[in-house]
């Protein structure tokens, strides 16, 4: 049996057991185009109002997850993005406490609200990345936590009795902390982002960027944007996700110029110029984390939470779960998945 | 409810966290908005009511504008409906109307079937959405989706009551969209007369158990308005294109000998509450319920019809693959059977003309056979004709020469006696031919 047959055997079957629609009236294939600027005010425009007063009732999800050799500041980084103690340093543990011996997946959640938008923030942290002597296949861990998590979300979709919002436990945004050795990608790294390119949006950072000077940083940058460019890793703004024209210069810009972001994080706030920032002081001076001249912190947050969170989400949720969904439907032979679990979430009664 | 969701979610071990300044997240539904005022709104509307009731004069007076079609006529042997998709632009918001309108509901003299293709036609978009949903590969979010959102059902204005038709058309509809009820050409009701149909035909909604659509009361800023306007349904309306100089503005009206109505005049008709609650304020929530409520009802209902189910009598969740595996074997089985039945059947009926051809073919041979011997009898008689014929024509022949030959013989001889030779020749001839 060829591949496509199953495919199409599945659409006959379903449409025997479904009984044909009657012919509807034929939707013309043109819609007329009417300006209503000159017929006075309808008020459709109000549909805005309505939808963003919808959605900040309902509330967001929004999960990152970080993935990063230990010491990189990925709690840190977390921390100031967010401007709260979501994550627990890790500086706590000292050596006596054990190396965890294969990748952990924690995922913490919690709730922030801001402008009266609720946001479920979940934060998922992967340590032991990197960090043992043999770091072959350390991404399976990752990569299998997120086809979980899709695998949840497909479970739910495909229930009869679907609950009114399906909880989005999906990875939205992977950041990617890259050691600022200053040469080039280490194999490790390569490996992690051509994996995991395909199933999640990546965001490379270059963490601790403060030890490098300018002339570095930007030396260091081009070779990263070289280097990701001839192993074929995309990372997000993918360029075939670019809807627009507008949306791909905008990208491009991101794309050529700023990514990956050199940024320093930190939580300690220091007084400069009569002014109360976050920095990290040394006896040479004191580094903005959220001056642009410092680091590129400000663009990061920036690009993530203001204007390109939602997208995040939808490139997850239209792209990535879609490709995943597709994938799993055409193996299973465009059967809907099993469901394993006999603790049966359900509200139905016995 | 959808407020505490996120509150749920904080009782299941997730902390509220403070934050020490300002993130930027506030500008998230911002970017919601903004991509889906790119991708552009769509919204569908029913229209259904008798012939005459001002369907089409209602919809171009709510959108300020001229569409297209033609008055029905009251001849139309069943109903039918009519959709046409308009593309709004409004400011930066573009909006994909379709106005779906019936045809002929109402005319007929049985009117028992009048609601069945409505019926069908909604349950054809939410399949249409479904077998989109259930596809492989799909494409969800670029999918136009072609759902009624919301059924305008016009009532005639009699003043008395509801009629049956529109009880029972309303009390099919109900479960399947959003129905707001509206009386038609409501400029013949007088006031009082229009309070107590009101009155009446929410009664009647309500004795039926007629779900009609509320508008919603749950969130804050739209609550009050929302619970004033749910109290004047059904809205009184009255449509006009047609404008008229009154005072010194121009307005839509309609002009009688006694006065004329004014459409957006509060005190005249309701028509600026239906397009308040239509367009300005319920939009999205005519949408959402849609989607939620009377789709999801129509999802659920479909796959329990194909027998699917979420858990077995012993609450252990039922594989949704075994079941579609054992549909398709079944398929498959009856296939199997139909496909040999057909075979058998196909057989048999070659056998059948196999034998009748044989048959003919014998015939064909016995007549054959017949027509050949028939042909040989007259051959053999013709010949036998001949024959005698030719022997006739040599006798005839022989006399001949015979008589010329006495001629000459005579004639040289001369006289008497040559007569009675020829008498005696003649007679030795007769008895020599003889």
């Amino acid at each position: 049996m060829s591949k496509g047959l199953p495919e199409t055997r599945t659409d006959a079957a379903m449409s025997e057991l479904v009984p044909e629609p009657r012919p509807k009236p034929a939707v013309p294939m043109k819609p007329v185009s009417i300006n209503t600027n000159l017929l006075g005010y309808i008020g459709i425009d109000t549909i805005i109002e309505q939808m963003r007063k919808k959605t900040m009732k309902t509330g967001f999800d929004f999960n990152i997850m970080v993935v990063g050799q230990s010491g990189l500041g990925k709690s840190t980084l977390v921390n100031t993005l967010f401007k709260s103690q979501v994550s627990r340093k890790a500086s706590s543990w000292n050596r006596e406490e054990k190396i965890p011996k294969t990748v952990e997946i924690k995922a913490i959640g919690h709730v922030i609200e801001e402008g009266g938008v609720k946001m479920k923030l979940t934060v998922i942290d992967t340590p032991g990345f990197g960090d043992q002597i043999n770091n072959e296949n350390c991404w399976e861990p990752i990569e299998k936590y997120i086809n979980e998590q899709y695998e949840k979300f497909l479970k739910e979709e495909v229930n009869i009795a679907r609950k009114k919002r399906i909880p989005d436990t999906r990875v939205h945004c992977c950041l990617y902390f890259i050691s600022p050795t200053g040469h080039s990608l280490r194999p490790l790294d390569l490996e992690f982002m051509k994996h995991l390119s395909k199933v999640v949006n990546i965001i490379p950072v270059i963490a601790k960027a403060d030890t490098m000077t300018l002339e570095e940083k930007s030396e260091f940058k081009q070779r990263v944007r070289k280097e990701l460019e001839v192993h074929g890793i995309e990372f997000y703004p993918q360029k075939e996700f670019d809807e627009d024209l507008e949306d791909k210069t905008e990208n491009d810009k991101i794309r050529q110029e700023s990514m990956p972001f050199a940024v320093v994080g930190s939580d300690k706030e220091y007084q400069v110029n009569g002014k109360r920032v976050l920095g990290r002081k040394t006896p040479w001076g004191i580094i903005e984390v959220e001056n642009l001249h410092h680091c590129e912190f400000a663009l990061l947050r920036d690009f993530v939470i203001r204007t390109h969170l939602q997208d995040l989400k939808e490139v997850t949720h239209n792209i990535h779960y879609e490709t995943y969904r597709a994938k799993r439907l055409n193996d299973n032979g465009g059967l809907p998945p099993v469901s394993v679990d006999t603790e049966g979430s359900h509200d139905s009664n016995p | 409810m959808a407020a505490t969701d996120i509150a749920r979610q904080v009782g299941e071990g997730c902390r509220t966290l403070p934050l020490a300044g300002h993130v930027g997240f506030d500008s998230l539904p911002d970017q919601l908005v903004n991509k889906s005022v790119s991708q552009g709104f769509c919204f569908n509307i029913m229209c259904v009511g008798e012939t005459g009731l001002g369907k089409s004069t209602l919809m171009d007076t709510l959108f300020n504008t001229k569409f297209e079609g033609e008055p029905a006529t009251h001849t139309q042997p069943g109903v039918q409906l009519r959709s046409n998709t308009y593309d709004l632009q409004e400011s930066h918001v573009g909006l994909k109307l379709t106005i779906v309108s019936t045809v002929g509901f109402g005319d007929q003299i049985n009117k028992e079937d009048s609601y069945k293709p409505i019926v069908e036609f909604l349950d054809a978009q939410f399949e249409a959405y479904l077998q989109e949903e259930l596809k492989i590969r799909r494409v969800l979010h670029t999918y136009h989706d072609s759902r009624i959102h919301v059924c305008l059902y016009f009532i005639a204005p009699t003043g008395h009551s509801l009629k049956s038709l529109d009880l029972m058309t309303m009390k099919k509809l109900d479960s399947k969209v959003n129905i707001i009820p509206i009386i038609a050409k409501s400029d013949a009701i007088s006031k009082s007369e229009l309070t107590k149909f009101k009155i009446k035909i929410t009664s009647e909604l309500v004795s039926n158990g007629v779900q009609i659509y509320q508008f919603p009361t749950d969130d804050e800023s739209v609550a009050e308005i929302n619970g004033t306007m749910n109290a004047h349904l059904p809205f009184a309306v009255v449509g006009s294109t047609e404008e008229l100089k009154i005072g010194n503005k121009m307005m839509r009206a309609r002009q009688y000998p006694w006065g004329t109505v004014q459409v957006e005049n509060e005190a005249h008709c309701d028509f600026v509450k239906l397009r308040e609650m239509l367009l300005r304020v319920n939009m999205e929530d005519l949408r959402e319920q849609t989607h939620s409520r009377h789709y999801e009802l129509y999802r659920r209902c479909k796959l329990e019809e194909m027998g699917f189910k979420d858990t077995d009598p012993d609450s252990k969740p039922f594989s949704l693959q075994e079941t579609y595996e054992a549909k398709r074997n079944e398929f498959l089985g009856e296939l199997q059977k139909k496909e040999e039945e057909m075979r058998q059947m196909f057989v048999q009926r070659v056998k059948e003309k196999e034998a009748e051809l044989k048959e003919a073919e014998k015939e064909l041979h016995e007549k054959f056979d017949r027509l050949k011997k028939l042909h040989q009898d007259e051959k053999k008689k013709l010949e036998d004709k001949k024959k005698s014929l030719d022997d006739e024509v040599n006798a005839f022949k022989q006399r001949k020469s015979a008589a010329e030959l006495l001629q000459s013989q005579g004639s040289q001889a001369g006289g008497s006696q040559t007569l009675k030779r020829d008498k005696e020749k003649k007679n030795n001839l007769w008895l020599c031919t003889e």
